[in-house]
């Protein structure tokens, strides 16, 4: 598949995630992922960041991404601004681990361009920082990420409305992403 | 935490409830709302308005600030929005400087050299400094709000940016009841009524804008 026609496929998921359709939104993330690694992967080499961070830079990103998608204009492309995210996040990411980066935007646009090669790796941060939200969000998070579980099930496991379980998903996302803020801040 | 189990947990939260352009205008309305009522709860429209807006200089002072505050304005929308070229904003800033540069010129073609002083001192320069960053907490409270919601590359910038466009928004509420109408008073104590609110605005960026 050629690079436009792929961009038009992730900008057709999202419409639709946008709009509640996780299956769509599934298929979006799981397609951009490996894209991310292979940009992290350049950019941790290249700043001598221990390849054991990549997978977390990948995380952290794939949250902005995830938190910051209500400010894409669907009438718009879909790569630029990904990369745009991508390449914000990305500095500041290896900026709180201690290096002085700058990435150019190119390099980002033709990461997105070209056809990764993907080997998933795992280890996670996130894990660490779960210990910082409180419950029922880090019940919820675990429950949904770790466990498998969907919405429906987790509220009738914690008694909760489907809405609220929704809610306070929403809320842990955004409490996930401060909490990398902050933590790598107060290391240094 | 695999990357698939947040890809997982992520694509449970796939609904977006609010779009970055709907909360921006709302936030704009109630910030723009509450600073008209506070400037008319307090000293109201001028007396005289009736009879001066026809004025050349009341006029351009009601139209420069409203130029000021909506190319400000437009430019701190964008500002959130990453991938988006902010250049032609940016650049329909030159619109009020030149207008106020053009104002300065006329206003000094017209008035004798022996009364610039005076006309630059005006008569309510203190309300001028008072009302400008009073009137614009509201509005950069409303755009900053917003901007966080959005992905400003960088922080400081937007944040200027933001406190631009709200002493933008101030002046051209002020401006409805300033009795001083020199354009050398304008781009004097307007001026740097809305400069303390661009640098409180840079200075809050830096801090509530990262994400």
């Amino acid at each position: 598949m050629n690079h436009s026609a792929r961009e038009e496929e992730w900008a057709a998921w999202m419409c639709a995630a946008m709009a509640g359709d996780t299956l769509a939104y599934h298929h979006f993330l799981k397609a951009i992922t490996p894209y991310l690694r292979s940009i992290a992967r350049r950019r941790c080499d290249q700043f001598g960041a221990p390849p054991s961070e990549v997978e977390d830079v990948v995380q952290e990103v794939l949250l902005a991404v995830h938190l910051k998608r209500g400010t894409w204009d669907t009438s718009r492309p879909v790569g630029p601004w990904l990369s745009a995210i991508v390449r914000n996040k990305l500095i500041d990411s290896l900026r709180r681990r201690g290096r002085h980066v700058s990435v150019p935007i190119e390099d980002v646009m033709e990461t997105l361009e070209a056809i990764p090669h993907d080997e998933g790796a795992d280890r996670l941060d996130v894990d660490r920082m779960l210990e910082g939200l409180r419950d029922p969000q880090r019940d919820i998070v675990r429950s949904i990420s770790l466990g498998g579980a969907g919405i429906r099930e987790t509220a009738e496991r914690l008694q909760m409305t489907e809405g609220a379980v929704r809610v306070a998903l929403h809320r842990a996302l955004k409490g996930l992403a401060a909490l990398y803020r902050s933590d790598r801040r107060a290391n240094g | 935490m695999q990357t698939d189990d947040l890809i997982n947990l992520l694509a449970k939260d796939a609904h977006v409830r609010v779009r970055f352009g709907h909360i921006f205008r709302i936030a704009l309305a109630i910030g723009v709302v509450i600073s008209a009522v506070l400037l008319l709860s307090t000293l109201g429209i001028r007396k005289n308005m009736a009879e001066m807006i026809e004025t050349p200089r009341v006029l351009f002072k009601l139209g420069l600030t409203l130029l000021l505050a909506i190319t400000a304005t437009r430019l701190a929308f964008l500002i959130g929005k990453p991938g988006v070229s902010l250049r032609s904003a940016a650049l329909t800033l030159l619109l009020p400087l030149s207008a106020l540069l053009i104002g300065i010129a006329a206003e000094l073609s017209v008035v004798p050299a022996a009364a610039w002083g005076a006309s630059v001192e005006g008569r309510y320069s203190s309300f001028c400094l008072f009302f400008v960053p009073t009137l614009s907490i509201a509005p950069l409270a409303a755009i900053l709000y917003s901007i966080r919601q959005g992905a400003p590359q960088n922080p400081g910038l937007a944040g200027a940016v933001a406190g631009l466009a709200a002493g933008g928004i101030a002046a051209a509420i002020y401006a409805w009841h300033c009795p001083d109408d020199s354009p050398l008073f304008l781009a004097t104590w307007y001026s740097i009524g809305i400069l303390v609110v661009t640098a409180a605005g840079s200075l809050i960026g830096r801090r509530v804008l990262r994400w």
